[in-house]
C-alpha cells in the first residue's frame, strides 16, 4: 500500500507492506538511516522521531499509521550546515560517546524543551529515562539539556542551570 | 573553533560529533551494497542436545529465499574459531565451530542461516526449518558444571576446561605463621556489555579478483581478517575489514563471532553482497557474556593489619566455548586479586567451568571487577575482625611507591608477567577520601535516618592498560598541506579520531584542524591490532608519534633540497619549514612528493592506572531498595590527552559498574533458557538512576613505559565498583548482621539477606 506523509519538510510517497515499521520504513525505503533501531519493542528509544512534534516510537509505529503526518528525523532537526544550540549543547558537554542512542535523545529532548522550555533536572532525567545510553551514564545528557533551554522560547536564560 | 597549541591536554570537542549528531554517523546497518541480500539465523531454542538432522527444504522452497546453509552445506570439518590471546592446546578441544555440526551447547547457537529477498521473508523461513535433535541434560550453573553429571564435551570427561595457577612467594608458610586468617565465599553473577547498536555484518565477495570486502568490524579488525581468510582459505591480501562508526564495544563487541563467518560464507558461496543484523534478542543470546565467578577465598593478616597472604579458589563459568577471547577473564580474576596492593604470598587456582550457557568474552575490566569485589569484601571482613578503621587498613597495605615497579603474581600456563608501572597511590587515596568529605560521611556510618540506613565505604585499585605487542600508524601530506593520520587502533565510540588527532597535531607542530585521522580499516595500514585493553591512546598515540618524527625528517629533507641546504639545519614548526637564513615554505608547497611516513610502537609493558572510589548508601531495609546518595572516583591517568573524553568514560564507566552491581543479571533457568534477553528484563541503567557521582581525572604520575607518559584508562571506573558499594551496603547493615557475599544488589536479594539475617539471630 502507498503512505504519503511529510518528512523533514518535504512530501514523500513511499509503497509498503502492511507489517512494515516507520523506523524500516524511514532507514530503508527512504535512505534516512540517522534514525536507529536498538530494540524493536519500544524500550531503548533509539528510533525516537517525532510525529507532529510529539516523541515517538518508530519502532512502534507502522509506516502505514504515518499517512498525513509531519515527520522529523534527527537529520532534520538541523537544516543548515551548523548544529542547533541542543546539539551544540551536547557536543560541549561530551553527551554522546558511540551516538547510536543520540538521534533518539536528540528527537526526545527537542519535543520536551519545545512543549516544556523550563524543564528542571529531575523532570529532564523523568522523559529520558525512556531513551538508553550505556556510554555516557547520563549526566553529561542531562547537563546539555539543561544548558540548551534557553535557546527555547520560554526557557530560561542563559546560564540557568537549575 | 580553533585550537590553541599544544592540543594535548585540552578539553577538545569531538570532531566525531559533527556527523554523529546529525545522523550522518555509518553504522554497518546504514550501509547496503547493490542487489544484496540478507541473512537471519535459526538459532537453538534448547541448551544442550544431539542433532540428527536439520531439514531446510520446505524453507528453501519458499518464494524470496535463496539459500539454507547449515553444517552438512559448510563441509567437514565444520571451522572452528581460533582463540586470539594467549591461546594454549588446553584451549583447543573447546573451541566454537561456526555452525553447530552434531551437538547443540547453548540456546542462541547458530544451527542454519537463510539467505533471503528481505530480512522479514527470511524470518517467516526460518519456522520452515525442521531441526531434529535429541535433548540432553542442560548445566547451567558452575555448580552443576563442577558435578560433571552431564557434559559438554564428553571426549573430554570433564566439565572442566582448563586450570590457572597463579603464584607468588609462599602462601601456604605465610598461613601457617599468620595471627589471623578468614575464609570466604563469593559470587559475581553474569552479566555483560550490552552495546546499543546491536552487531551487523556485510559482507561483498568479488569472484574476478578473488576478493572479499567485509563492514561492520571494530576492536580487532587485523586479527579477525586473519581468521577469516584462515577459515576461508584466502590469502589474508584477499579480505578487507573495514571499520564504520561502531555503536559501542565495551569489550564484547568486534571479536570473531559465528556470524563473521557465515555472512561471508553465503556472499561467496551466491556470489551476491550479503547482509545481516542481529536483533534484540539475538544480541542477548550471541554477544560475549561475561562475569559469573564463584570462589572460596582466604587471607591472612598480621595482627596489625598487614596482609600476608591470600588464597583459594575460583570457579569461572564461561559458557558453552572458547571464543577468542580464551579465557582472559578467569586468569585476570586470579593475576589481579592483589590489586594496588602489596601482598606478597599468593596461591589461587582458578577452574575454567564450561556450562550449557553463551560463551563468555572479555567485557570491560574483564575479571578485575570480580576480582575487586573478592578482595574489597575480604577486607572489610578482616578489618572488622580486627578493629582496624576500613581507610586505615587499605593505606597500610597500598604498594609504596619506592617499590615501584611492583611485580603481580605469576600465572601459568601461558605466563604474562607484568607489574604496576608507577603511582603515589596513597596520596590519591587521601585525595578521594578529601573530594568525597569521609569526616562528615563517617558519621552517618550504620545510621538510621527516616527509615533508612546509611553506609559509606572506601576502595582502592588498578587498571591495567595499553596491550602490545605493537601498534602501526602512517601519516601522509596531502595535496592541501594537511596530514591524513592512518592508525591501526579502533573506534568503538571513544573518541579515537579526536584524541589521536590531539597527538598528531603536537608531534607535527600544526594545528589540530589541519589533522584528519583514519582507523581500523585493514585497507589503512600494514597490520593493526585494534582496540581493547585500554590501549588505543597509548599505543595509537605512540605510534603515531615515531611516524611524526619519521616524516619530520622526510620534511626537512625535501626542505633542504628546496632551500639547498643541510637537512639539520631545517627546522619545523606551526606548519611552517624554515631555513637557517629565514626562508619558509608551507607545508602545502612541499606536498605533492609522496611525502609520507609509518611509525610503529612496540611494547610489552602495560600501563596501571589506578585510583579509590567512595561510596554513599541508604538501604531502605523494608524493601531492600538501595539509593546511591553519593559516589566519588579519583584516578591518576598518568597524563591526560584529552579531559573532556576521559571524564566520559569515568562517569560512563561507573554508571555501568552500577548498573552490573544493581541491576543487570543474564538469569537463565535449569533448563538453560535465558530468561532475560530483552531489555524489559535485563535492566541495565536509566537516567533517573544515578544522578549523583563525580569523577577526577588526575596526571600526577606518567607512565614510564611510553613516550607519552599516559596510562590506559577507558575501563577504571567499572573495576572497583561492585566492591565498594557492597561494602557500603554491608555496612549500612551492620547492625542488622548483614554482610554481603554475592552480586547483584537487587532489592530482592537484600531483603532475603536481611531476612536470613534476622532469623539466624533469633534462632541464636
Amino acid at each position: 500500500m502507498v503512505v504519503t506523509f511529510n518528512l523533514n519538510g518535504n512530501p514523500v510517497e513511499v509503497e509498503v507492506e502492511g507489517r512494515t515499521t516507520l523506523v524500516d520504513c524511514l532507514r530503508h525505503q527512504l535512505g534516512q538511516t540517522g534514525t536507529h533501531v536498538g530494540c524493536e519493542h519500544g524500550v531503548c528509544g533509539a528510533c525516537t522521531v517525532l510525529v507532529d512534534g510529539e516523541a515517538v516510537r518508530a519502532c512502534l509505529t507502522l509506516a502505514v499509521q504515518a499517512e498525513g503526518v509531519q515527520v522529523v528525523t534527527v537529520e532534520g532537526l538541523s537544516r543548515e550546515e551548523d548544529l542547533t544550540p541542543l546539539q551544540k549543547a551536547f557536543r560541549k558537554h561530551h553527551a554522546l560517546q558511540c551516538g547510536f542512542c543520540t538521534p533518539g535523545m536528540l528527537t526526545t529532548a527537542h519535543a520536551l524543551l519545545s512543549n516544556e522550555p523550563t524543564a528542571d533536572a529531575d523532570r529532564i532525567r523523568e522523559v529520558l529515562s525512556g531513551n538508553i545510553c550505556r556510554c555516557t551514564g547520563y549526566i553529561p545528557i542531562v547537563e546539555a539539556v539543561l544548558e540548551a533551554r534557553s535557546a527555547y522560547p520560554g526557557g530560561p536564560p542563559a546560564g540557568d542551570a537549575k | 573553533m580553533t585550537v590553541a597549541f599544544p592540543a594535548i591536554g585540552r578539553p577538545i570537542e569531538r570532531v566525531e560529533d559533527l556527523r554523529l549528531l546529525r545522523g550522518r554517523g555509518r553504522y554497518v546497518d546504514d550501509l547496503s551494497c547493490n542487489s544484496q541480500l540478507y541473512a537471519v539465523v535459526l538459532r537453538s531454542s534448547v541448551a544442550h542436545g544431539r542433532i540428527r538432522k536439520i531439514d531446510g527444504a520446505a524453507a528453501r522452497a519458499m518464494p524470496g529465499v535463496h539459500a539454507v546453509f547449515t553444517a552438512d552445506d559448510i563441509g567437514e570439518p565444520v571451522p572452528t574459531i581460533p582463540v586470539r590471546l594467549f591461546p594454549c592446546p588446553e584451549h583447543e578441544p573447546f573451541r566454537q565451530p561456526v555452525i553447530a555440526a552434531t551437538k547443540i551447547r547453548y540456546v542462541g547457537e547458530p544451527l542454519a542461516m537463510v539467505v533471503a529477498d528481505s530480512p522479514a521473508i527470511g524470518e517467516d523461513a526460518l519456522e520452515l526449518i525442521d531441526v531434529d535433535m535429541d535433548s540432553l541434560p542442560a548445566v547451567a550453573s558452575h555448580q552443576a558444571s563442577r558435578e560433571n553429571g552431564s557434559l559438554l564435551f564428553e571426549a573430554h570427561g570433564s566439565n572442566c576446561a582448563l586450570h590457572y595457577s597463579i603464584s607468588k612467594g609462599e602462601p601456604d608458610k605465610a598461613f601457617a605463621a599468620a595471627e589471623y586468617t578468614r575464609r570466604e565465599k563469593f559470587y559475581v553473577h553474569r552479566h555483560t556489555g550490552i552495546t546499543m547498536e546491536p552487531r551487523g555484518v556485510l559482507a561483498e565477495w568479488d569472484a574476478a579478483t578473488g576478493h572479499m570486502t567485509v563492514w561492520g568490524a571494530t576492536k580487532v579488525p587485523f586479527a579477525n581478517r586473519r581468521i577469516l581468510a584462515k577459515l576461508m582459505d584466502l590469502p589474508e591480501d584477499a579480505v578487507d575489514m573495514i571499520e564504520g562508526d561502531t555503536g559501542g564495544s565495551f569489550g564484547v563487541r568486534g571479536e570473531f563471532f559465528p556470524e563473521d563467518f557465515l555472512v561471508p560464507f553465503a556472499a561467496r558461496r551466491l556470489g551476491r553482497p550479503v547482509k545481516w543484523t542481529e536483533d534484540r534478542r539475538e544480541h542477548f543470546l550471541a554477544i560475549s557474556h561475561a562475569r559469573d565467578v564463584a570462589c572460596d577465598i582466604e587471607i591472612a593478616c598480621r595482627r596489625d593489619g598487614q596482609v600476608l597472604a591470600l588464597r583459594g579458589e575460583v570457579w569461572t563459568d564461561v559458557g558453552a566455548y572458547l571464543r577468542t577471547a580464551g579465557a582472559i577473564s578467569p586468569r585476570n580474576v586470579g593475576q589481579f586479586i592483589t590489586g594496588p596492593y602489596q601482598i606478597e604470598n599468593v596461591s589461587i587456582d582458578v577452574a575454567v567451568q564450561l556450562s550449557n550457557k553463551s560463551p563468555s568474552g572479555t567485557y570491560r575490566g574483564p575479571g578485575r571487577y570480580e576480582a575487586d569485589f573478592f578482595r574489597e569484601r575480604l577486607f572489610d571482613l578482616a578489618a572488622k575482625d580486627l578493629g582496624i578503621d576500613q581507610v586505615e587498613f587499605r593505606r597500610r597495605n597500598l604498594v609504596p611507591e619506592d617499590r615501584m615497579p611492583y611485580a603481580l603474581p605469576t600465572v601459568a600456563p601461558v605466563p604474562n608477567p607484568t607489574a604496576l608501572d608507577s603511582g603515589a597511590y596513597a596520596l590519591v587515596l587521601d585525595r578521594c577520601l578529601a573530594e568525597a568529605r569521609w569526616e562528615d560521611k563517617i558519621k552517618l556510618q550504620g545510621q538510621l535516618i527516616d527509615g533508612r540506613y546509611h553506609g559509606v565505604a572506601v576502595v582502592c585499585f588498578i587498571e591495567g592498560g595499553a596491550a602490545g605487542p605493537k601498534e602501526e600508524a602512517r601519516i601522509v601530506l596531502e595535496t592541501d598541506g594537511s596530514l591524513t593520520v592512518y592508525v591501526g587502533s579502533s573506534a568503538v565510540g571513544q573518541g579515537v579520531e579526536t584524541v589521536l588527532g590531539q597527538i598528531a597535531a603536537d608531534a607535527m607542530d600544526v594545528p589540530f584542524e589541519s589533522i584528519r585521522v583514519r582507523h581500523g580499516s585493514t585497507t589503512y595500514v600494514k597490520e593493526g591490532w585494534g582496540s581493547y585493553h585500554s590501549r588505543s591512546t597509548v599505543m595509537g598515540g605512540s605510534a603515531i608519534l615515531a611516524a611524526a618524527e619519521e616524516l619530520k625528517a622526510r620534511l626537512k629533507d625535501a626542505a633542504a633540497k628546496r632551500f639547498n641546504c643541510a637537512a639539520a639545519e631545517v627546522t619545523i614548526g606551526e606548519a611552517i619549514v624554515r631555513a637557517p637564513d629565514g626562508r619558509t615554505l608551507s607545508l602545502q608547497a612541499l606536498a605533492g612528493h609522496d611525502l609520507s611516513a609509518e611509525g610503529i610502537f612496540a611494547n610489552h609493558r602495560h600501563t596501571y592506572s589506578y585510583g579509590t572510589h567512595v561510596a554513599h548508601v541508604a538501604v531502605d531495609s523494608r524493601s531492600g531498595h538501595v539509593e546511591l546518595i553519593d559516589y566519588v572516583a579519583v584516578e591518576d591517568a598518568g597524563r591526560i590527552v584529552n579531559p573532556l573524553t576521559l571524564h566520559g568514560q569515568a562517569i560512563g564507566a561507573i554508571v555501568q559498574g552500577l548498573g552490573g552491581t544493581f541491576l543487570e543479571d543474564l538469569v537463565y533457568d535449569e533448563s538453560g533458557q535465558l530468561l532475560t534477553a530483552t531489555f524489559a528484563d535485563y535492566m541495565v541503567p536509566l537516567a533517573t538512576d544515578f544522578p549523583n557521582i563525580k569523577a577526577i581525572s588526575l596526571q600526577l604520575r606518567p607512565s614510564p613505559f611510553n613516550p607519552l607518559g599516559a596510562k590506559g584508562a577507558g575501563e577504571g571506573g567499572v573495576i572497583p565498583v561492585g566492591g565498594v558499594v557492597a561494602n557500603a551496603v554491608s555496612a549500612a547493615l551492620a547492625s542488622l548482621k548483614v554482610e554481603v557475599k554475592e552480586l547483584p544488589l537487587s532489592p530482592p536479594k537484600i531483603w532475603r539477606l536481611i531476612q536470613d539475617a534476622k532469623h539466624s539471630r533469633s534462632a541464636d
